[in-house]
């Protein structure tokens, strides 16, 4: 059950979305996302579209994979796609009880579920394809100049990275506490709300104390290597930007012109 | 004789249609017998866990099925339940599922979770403790102040304490110093005699298995490789170390008295077998 969370996951591979520049696919990701939200009418939601598409294609996640990851956030794009349905004012084609449903009703709603499902599938494909530590060190190098201004980016890249890290460890120590609990009987299915929420208990208790024990572990043995922040620390791999990463942002750009233009054409 | 536990053509696969799918363990028929002391052996990643997980329903099979008394556990959703109960599993590492605020309550969570009443809850939990040897007084401390290895037996306690009819559990003695080792295969061993229960332990410790079980079950790479009395596995012990297992201390004496072009046979795995083999052939010049 908790297996089929893939958040935050990577998808190790060799393809050309793989071995770009962290720091690239972060921009990327951001371009793509103001891309997506000025994206107004049926032409710019294709050219978005099929700029995920390829993106998906040349990485060569499985199309299957990438929507199994959107089931937790299933409720969420039905909720909004519902609303947008009910209560967009227009030109009504069906009404009954308090419902309406207007011509506009129907597409806002359905613009609405496309621009969340491909805000969600946007974002994956960033953590799908870079690892964890390649996604915090470029975005260690991307906040950098915030260091002037005191901001303490190496210590929050390291939290973000070892937090990304700890993901897969603790599902999978759930996993276990709770068949340990289901093999003295624990029942986690059924019952009301509040016995369902107490037999929580049992799961939540040791799964603390674990993660207090791993973390104590993790800082005793940081400190060992005399890991002391991010003051005058050098790194095995550094970041260099290639032609790809050049190509890419080019296309990004060339991407979140042409969208903007074409909503300036309600387009 | 009708076993009480049995799979049948069991096969598991972990993260079925993703990229890190794998075949844990593929069809394996075992067959377990009321009153047996069955010890799993095999190295890390071989499907001890995968396979035992099966036994009590906490994993569905891919393919195949497991039957408890000739009735498949799946049958229905109140026999897998049942199942629950009656199959007791310890898994690997117990003590890190300690949650409650005493010992006792934590003891008293299986029972209770069975809907019995109060008095035989509170029979079982001491009943429990003692088999296991842990004292009146560390009951009703905080399970967290308790040292490594009485955690580990109130973590074993909490099963016991369900008084299952078949007891499974998962390297009870990883990560114990020798004397705790012994201590906790003894309670195990005291147990399995006094309730009459049927024992299945995993281990990766030939020695502790040799010397404890009535029959060893020997887990490849997901398929049970053999099966048989300690004697009869131990016969084959140049394919246990083929396979990266170790073998006791005496088979391996015992092998190279072999090799060195003496007549015995390399089954022997304790000491006094060992006397009795070797007098055997002192007699028999
Ligand atoms: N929860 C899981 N998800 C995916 N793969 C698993 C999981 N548990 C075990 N495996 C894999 O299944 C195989 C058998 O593991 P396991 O049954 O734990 O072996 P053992 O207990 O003999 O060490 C291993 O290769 C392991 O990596
Ligand atoms: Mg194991």
């Amino acid at each position: 059950m908790l297996k089929d969370i893939t958040l935050g996951q990577f998808f190790p591979g060799d393809t050309l979305v793989h071995r770009l520049d962290p720091r690239t696919k972060l921009l990327l990701v951001v371009v793509y996302i103001i891309a997506l939200f000025s994206a107004k009418n049926y032409v710019s939601y294709a050219l978005v579209l099929l700029a995920l598409i390829s993106v998906v294609a040349i990485s060569r996640i499985s199309v299957k994979v990438l929507l199994k990851s959107m089931k937790p956030l299933l409720f969420i794009i039905i909720l909004t796609g519902l609303l947008n349905l009910f209560y967009t004012q227009g030109e009504a084609l069906v009404s009954f009880w308090i419902f309406t449903i207007t011509k506009q009703g129907i597409k806002s709603a359905a613009f609405m579920v496309l621009r969340i499902t491909m805000l969600i599938c946007g974002t994956f494909m960033l953590t799908y394809t870079t690892s964890p530590i390649a996604l915090t060190d470029g975005l260690e190098q991307l906040l950098k100049p915030l260091k002037r201004i005191k901001v303490p980016v190496h210590e929050l890249s390291m939290m973000m990275c070892i937090a990304l890290r700890f993901i897969p460890t603790l599902i999978e120590e759930t996993d276990k506490i709770m068949s340990a609990q289901k093999a003295r009987g624990a029942d986690f299915e059924t019952g009301s709300l509040l016995s369902r929420a107490k037999a929580l208990i049992p799961i939540l208790v040791p799964l603390f104390i674990s993660a207090f024990r791993r973390a104590d572990e993790l800082a005793v043995a940081m400190e060992c290597r005399c890991y002391h922040g991010g003051d005058g620390r050098t790194r095995m791999k550094q970041l260099a930007y290639a032609a790809a990463d050049v190509v890419a942002m080019l296309l990004g750009v060339v991407l979140l012109t042409a969208v903007i233009v074409l909503a300036r054409f309600g387009l | 004789m009708k076993p009480i536990l049995e799979t049948k053509n069991l096969t598991h696969t972990y993260g079925a249609g993703t990229p890190f799918q794998r075949d844990a363990i593929q069809n394996v028929d075992i067959s377990v017998f009321p009153g047996e002391f069955i010890g799993i052996i095999g190295h890390t990643g071989s499907g001890k866990s995968t396979l035992i997980q099966h036994l009590n329903g906490l994993l569905k099979p891919t393919s195949g099925d497991i039957l408890l008394d000739g009735k498949s556990i799946w049958s229905s959703k109140a026999f897998t339940r049942q199942t629950r109960f009656r199959v007791g599993l310890v898994f690997q590492y117990p003590e890190y599922q300690l949650f409650e605020e005493t010992a006792y309550l934590d003891i008293a969570f299986g029972p209770k979770n069975m809907g019995l009443s109060k008095d035989e809850i509170d029979a079982r939990v001491r009943r429990a403790a003692e088999f296991v040897g842990v004292p009146e007084e560390n009951l009703n401390k905080s399970p967290f102040e308790l040292s490594g290895g009485q955690k580990r037996r109130v973590a074993i306690a909490g099963v016991i304490a369900m008084e299952p009819d078949v007891l499974i559990l998962d390297e009870p003695t990883a990560g114990l110093d020798p004397v705790g080792r012994e201590g906790i295969l003894a309670n195990i061993r005291e147990y399995q005699k006094k309730q009459n229960a049927t024992v299945i332990m995993v281990s990766h410790s030939m020695e502790e298995i040799a010397s404890n079980v009535d029959r060893l079950i020997v887990m490849n790479q997901g398929t049970v490789a053999m099966s048989g009395s300690p004697r009869e596995v131990f016969a084959r012990a140049e394919e246990l170390i083929a396979m990266g297992l170790d073998v006791p201390q005496m088979t391996h004496v015992f092998l190279k008295l072999r090799e060195m072009g003496l007549q015995v046979d390399p089954s022997v795995y304790t000491v006094q077998q060992a006397k009795e083999a070797l007098l055997a052939l002192k007699e028999g010049r």
